[in-house]
């Protein structure tokens, strides 16, 4: 029997970037919030200070800061035919645990959404004809547009002080920026990072062959900044320790750097670490919420009565805690029914290595922040005629090398042994001259009726509880868009002057041992018809009215961009939702 | 101001019992600090070996040098401490797979589920070290693996990496394949792991390790940067010497 | 029920609200009683009452029973809420003022000087009477406290009179007639409720204060308090009065931070001063004069000990603290600039080093960037030499830092807690 602990207004599942954002915003109205989170409080001065967080071996290969399996994990299968076993270690994607979540770790890669992105059905249709899109593609329009989200994109931009070099300014396009991007009421808060020599030359053998390269929108900051929280950030210092790593000094925006020391002040908030919340709980009509329950490090269960509830626990547990809460109809690929757990999608990932002539190139690969880059938007989204081609959706190309850790950036050209003396003379004469973006090519993945989550029928947690079940493999349609990106990415790569290129196309079938980024999606979607959605417009549940659903586990499809940007957005889209509808007059916001 | 550590909310009858084992960190009214926080690392220390064998120890060497040779400029695998790094490595949580999943049932998958064996890094290396030495002496009239001519051994991985060559109870291909990627790793690793001996990996490509300020060198298009490579632990200019 | 009645009832329920919380026959009509309390809660702010007589984060304000920590033992504040039987409730105004402006009791014994009383005598009698209306307004609670904690033989209470004798001069502040009247409000509140002494004025072996060397600098609970006066070597002298009022008002400025002590000072007491008199406690620690003994030598750059802490600071330290020593305002301090870097004593120093530590957050400055610990990377030699190298390196010159000292240092903090 769970114990019960006094009530509050609102309780948050997960005190990652939404968790925290939603807490900000609605302790400022007033409200009584607690955050209950499953990993450990983390702080950059004791857990990931500059005197030891440079670890390649602890921090990227043995993951510290990330959940262990052995506390949850999947079981994974291609296709619906096959066996799904568990993930025993983390391979295609690394979940994050920790206050701070996954914005601890991330590369701050501050992207938008194209306003097609939103429309994407209604606008591929539009132009292309309802017979282009493969038949079991999924893909919805999602219920809101660019336009409501602006000013919540142009919120976290400022709350973070991204850095960057404006494209669009309210119509206007801007030189140095993106061109394709969708228009912004303001610049960013900060200037573009400066960018270290592969990057610069990148862009210029791009600008050479016709393209608008531009600076990857960064969350490490290129000069010390102030929030609107009045909370500080310095200047990034180029370690090359972001991806996997938390930032030592200040310089990387996170929940830690951009809320939570002001949001702790508060009395009006509390935090719980080391806690997992195994259910929400629901009354007997089972549409509405009355608290959550969750146990401790001892095993003991406890139950947190509140008025609204939160859930922003990262895609997967979003959708896990759904399935294990009985709320919303579990999704069934076959009979195509079912909303929890439908639309499910990754990133569509590939690279092209460079090798150049190490007299006359020195590339410095160390030097580098996480969102650090050079891209061209020419091949995102519908930017171009799709029509030649025969496949829908894109990415941004570019070089993105974030560091030159030497475990895993030490490549060497194709056909070269991968041990003895030959490697290792390749290593010694390649490490300084070789362009190794990693994400280079960021494509879309798109939504399919037979890529899914469910719960799994043999495996079980530490808990008892079965484990979700991951049914993803790529589709022609993804590795058509990432051979023809990597072709582009390869060209440009060549034109910098390598003497060898190496192309790492992405290839099927999807290989959960095989790190293509953490950025999972779906599941629990947005959208306007409640028999192929779980929430509405305002992230708020068709099922239970008391609890919103925030994070990716709202996308429809993948775009070709990195998602904390538009998973913030609609953080803040939903809590003003909340704030000046809901609070008012509890309730269904929209009546399908 | 500070985290309170309390066994549970007070104010709640029911509080005390069955807390003993359990604990929940409130966090409120500021940021948690307490003095000397944090996971520094722990260096290892030089010594017997914490989980191989002699003979185990003395073949892993022997592979380190097959896969990272050493030459005139830079120690190989042996000399760098790879064999000492995955010693270590195995006699702890890696070799354990703590914290990984590894609940049953094992079934064999796809190359794309990932490993499904029952065994972790500690007991496969046992296993295939076994193997290995076992072919050997089977086939070189009794010699183990360590105890081969260099063109021998090179042959028999050469033979493991394309799986021409087959170990009786165990996946040889599969072993190599590991057997690299932990030496690698191990060459290019902090030296507080035991690998990458005075840096040497570092400085034979030219990367200055452990460093965190930049900011000097962003614009410094195509120049070679200058300092010499500090490990976590530090370099030796770091202490003051006439 | 008529409109005038239900009135005439709230008032009465006010006056009996107000009786029962012990403002006797204060009606509320009466605004200089009002005033008297609004000046003695401000007054009280300053004099820091709140952070000595409350235990942290737990306990009831002014209740007491907080341990402080001092040279001679650890002694536990007493309980100064208006409860009766264990608070300073039955005592007369002349007693509470005889309490803070002579360091006697009712009953006749001496208070130790951990109670600031050789500080607060510099108080007005009707700044001290202030406080006093204040704290009669405070929830009073029943909180019996033993104060005298100490070891054997500062336990002996008798043994303050003849302390008394030798370091205590009873005296009220006197305006300097030749100075302004905003140096001489910062002379008051520095000299008096501000106790500023109490921590920064160095002490004799007996703890008594060394008066001659105001302000200079001091150490205690494991900390060195760095010199606050207008010497530019150590002191204040490099900062603006914009620096001292931002430092003091936020806990930061483009120099430093408060950590350690100061951090809770800032937060509880300083961060409300009101501009005016953080303007005028600047204008008077600006004005103290420069030391007289000889600026230390600097150290050549060429030397072992500065190459190697240069080699530090470049691997480590800049990455925070800026290829230039400057860091970032507001948010990482100025090594080149700092006094508490460049202290004769560099207690301080050597303890963030070792332990890290975390800035000050006050509403004006939240963010409270936190120091990581060295202790386990850098031996007492490394340690030695990165001071050294930092308290040189920039235009200033500091005493080289022994690693004799960092040791000792090193292990006396094992035995602290905090």
């Amino acid at each position: 029997m769970p114990r019960k602990l006094p009530k509050k207004d609102v309780v948050i599942i997960g005190l990652g970037w939404t968790g925290s954002i939603m807490a900000n915003e609605l302790t400022d109205e007033g409200l009584d919030v607690i955050a209950i989170e499953r990993g450990p409080w983390r702080d950059a001065p004791t857990q990931f200070p500059p005197n030891y967080v440079q670890d390649e071996l602890r921090y990227r290969i043995r993951h510290e800061l990330f959940l262990r399996p052995d506390q949850l994990t999947f079981t994974f299968r291609n296709k619906m035919d096959q066996t799904a076993l568990p993930i025993r270690d983390w391979g295609s994607f690394m979940p994050p645990n920790g206050v701070g979540g996954g914005g601890v770790h991330w590369n701050a890669e501050t992207w938008r959404f194209l306003p097609s992105d939103f429309v994407l059905r209604s606008h591929l249709t539009e132009r292309y004809g309802a017979s282009f899109l493969p038949e079991d593609m999924t893909i919805q329009d999602w219920g809101v547009t660019y336009d409501d989200l602006e000013p919540h994109y142009d919120a976290f931009e400022y709350l973070c002080g991204t850095s960057g070099t404006a494209g669009n300014l309210r119509g206007r396009i801007q030189d140095g920026g993106n061109p394709f991007e969708g228009p912004r009421s303001r610049p960013y808060p900060t200037p573009a990072q400066k960018q270290p020599f592969s990057h610069t030359l990148f862009a210029k053998a791009a600008r050479d062959l016709g393209y608008k390269p531009f600076p990857q929108p960064s969350g490490n900051l290129s000069q010390a900044y102030v929030n609107p929280l009045g909370l500080r950030l310095g200047p990034c210092t180029y370690c090359g320790f972001c991806e996997w790593f938390g930032c030592g000094n200040y310089s990387k925006a996170s929940p830690q750097t951009t809320i939570l020391p002001l949001l702790l002040r508060k009395s009006n908030f509390s935090g719980r670490d080391q806690s997992e919340v195994i259910r929400i709980d629901l009354d007997r009509s089972r549409s509405h919420a009355t608290g959550v329950t969750f146990v401790d490090t001892g095993g003991v269960e406890w139950e947190q009565p509140a008025d609204l509830v939160i859930l922003s626990a990262y895609t997967m547990f979003n959708v896990q805690l759904l399935l294990h809460s009985g709320i919303g109809a579990p999704y069934d690929p076959t009979a195509n029914k079912g909303v929890i757990g439908r639309n499910f999608t990754h990133q569509t990932i590939s690279s092209v290595n460079g090798f150049f002539d190490n007299k006359k190139f020195n590339f410095n690969p160390f030097i580098a922040s996480g969102a650090i880059g050079m891209c061209i938007d020419e091949f995102n989204g519908d930017n171009f005629d799709h029509g030649p081609h025969g496949f829908v959706g894109g990415g941004y190309v570019g070089q993105v090398q974030t560091g030159g850790r030497p475990i895993q950036t030490t490549h060497v050209p194709p056909g070269t042994p991968k041990w003895g003396a030959a490697w290792k003379n390749a290593v010694r004469d390649n490490y300084l001259s070789t362009v190794t973006p990693g994400t280079g090519v960021h494509g879309s993945f798109y939504s399919y009726r037979d890529v899914y989550l469910d719960l799994d029928p043999t495996y079980k947690d530490r808990l008892g509880r079965p484990l979700m079940r991951m049914t993803i493999d790529f589709h022609d349609n993804e590795l058509k868009q990432n051979a023809f990106l990597t072709d582009k990415f390869a060209e440009i790569i060549q034109a910098m002057g390598a003497h060898t290129v190496d192309k790492l196309y992405r290839k099927g079938p999807y290989d959960a041992t095989e790190y293509q980024t953490t950025h999972l999606n779906g599941g629990a979607i947005m959208g306007t018809d409640p028999s192929t959605s779980a929430i509405n417009r305002y992230l708020q549940s068709w099922d239970v009215p008391n609890l919103f659903v925030m994070g990716a586990s709202a996308f429809p499809q993948n775009s070709g961009y990195n998602p904390t940007g538009t998973v913030a957005a609609l953080a803040y889209w939903a809590a003003a939702a909340i704030r000046g509808q809901y609070l008012k007059n509890p309730g269904p916001l929209v009546h399908a | 101001m500070t985290m309170r550590r309390r066994d549970f909310l007070a104010g709640t009858a029911v509080l005390v019992l069955g807390a003993a084992n359990s604990r929940a960190t409130i966090i409120s009214g500021g940021l948690p600090w307490t003095p000397n926080a944090g996971n520094p690392p722990v260096p290892i220390t030089q010594g017997p070996w914490l989980y191989f064998t002699a003979e185990e120890g003395r073949a892993v060497e022997a592979l380190a040098d097959c896969i990272i040779p050493p030459d005139p400029q830079t120690p190989g695998g042996k000399d760098s401490g790879c064999a000492v790094f995955i010693d270590r490595q195995l006699a702890g949580p890696y070799g354990r797979r703590e914290g990984l999943y590894i609940r049953p049932p094992f079934m064999t998958g796809t190359p794309q589920q990932g490993p499904q064996s029952a065994d972790g890094p500690a007991a496969s290396y046992r296993k295939a070290l076994a193997a290995l030495d076992q072919y050997c002496q089977s086939k070189y009239q009794g010699k183990r693996f360590a105890d081969l001519s260099d063109k021998d051994k090179d042959e028999l991985l050469d033979g493991l990496e394309k799986d021409k060559v087959k170990l009786d109870g165990a996946d040889g291909k599969a072993f190599f394949a590991h057997a690299i990627k932990d030496v690698q790793e191990g060459f290019f690793a902090d030296p507080l792991y035991g690998g990458n001996r005075d840096m040497v990996a570092w400085k034979m490509i030219g990367y200055p390790g452990a460093r965190y300020n930049y900011l000097d060198w962003v614009e410094r298009h195509n120049e070679r940067f200058p300092l010499p490579p500090v490990s976590i632990m530090g370099r030796a200019d770091w202490s003051p010497r006439t | 029920m008529p409109e005038t009645d239900r009135h005439s009832i709230l008032i009465c329920t006010i006056a009996a609200w107000m009786g029962s919380a012990g403002l006797g026959d204060a009606a509320n009509t009466d605004q200089q009683k009002f005033d008297q309390i609004e000046k003695g809660r401000y007054l009280a702010t300053v004099a820091d009452c709140f952070a000595c007589h409350t235990v942290p984060d737990v306990g009831k304000p002014y209740a007491g029973a907080r341990a402080i920590e001092t040279p001679f033992g650890v002694i536990t504040s007493s309980n100064i809420t208006p409860d009766a039987d264990t608070g300073i409730g039955a005592w007369s105004d002349e007693q509470f003022v005889d309490a803070v402006r002579r360091g006697v009791r009712p009953d006749g014994s001496r208070l130790y000087p951990a109670m600031p009383f050789p500080s607060y005598t510099r108080m007005s009698r009707e700044d001290v009477l202030a406080i006093r209306a204040y704290l009669t307004t405070i929830e009073p609670v029943h909180q019996p406290v033993k104060s005298n904690t100490l070891p054997f033989p500062f336990n002996i209470r008798e043994a303050m009179r003849a302390w008394d004798a030798l370091y205590f001069t009873e005296g009220e502040f006197q305006a300097d007639k030749r100075q302004s009247e905003t140096w001489n409000r910062g002379a008051y509140l520095v000299q008096g409720a501000g106790h500023c002494g109490a921590c920064h004025t160095p002490k004799s072996f007996l703890g008594g204060d060394k008066i001659s060397e105001g302000l200079r600098g001091s150490p205690l609970q494991g900390w060195f308090a760095p010199d606050i006066t207008g010497d530019t070597g150590e002191g204040l002298g490099r900062w603006s009065e914009g620096d001292i009022v931002s430092y003091l008002k936020t806990g930061h400025n483009r120099i430093t931070a408060a950590t350690g002590p100061m951090a809770e000072e800032v937060a509880d007491s300083t961060s409300r001063y009101n501009d005016d008199d953080l303007k005028a406690i600047a204008t008077y620690l600006k004005s103290l004069p420069q030391r007289a003994d000889q600026a230390a030598t600097p150290q050549p750059e060429s030397s072992p000990v500065m190459r190697a802490g240069q080699a530090i600071y470049r691997d480590q330290c800049s990455a925070c603290h800026g290829l230039d020593g400057n860091g970032i305002a507001m948010l990482f301090p100025s090594l080149a600039k700092s006094s508490l870097v460049h202290a004769s004593d560099p207690t301080s120093a050597i303890r963030l080093v070792l332990r890290g530590g975390r800035s000050v957050a006050t509403p004006a400055e939240p963010t409270a960037p936190g120091m990581p610990s060295f202790a386990w990377q850098l031996n007492d030699e490394q340690v030695a030499a990165v001071l050294t190298y930092v308290r040189n390196a920039w235009l200033t010159t500091g005493t080289p830092v022994a690693a004799s000292t960092v040791s000792a240092n090193r292990n006396q903090l094992r035995a602290r807690s905090d």
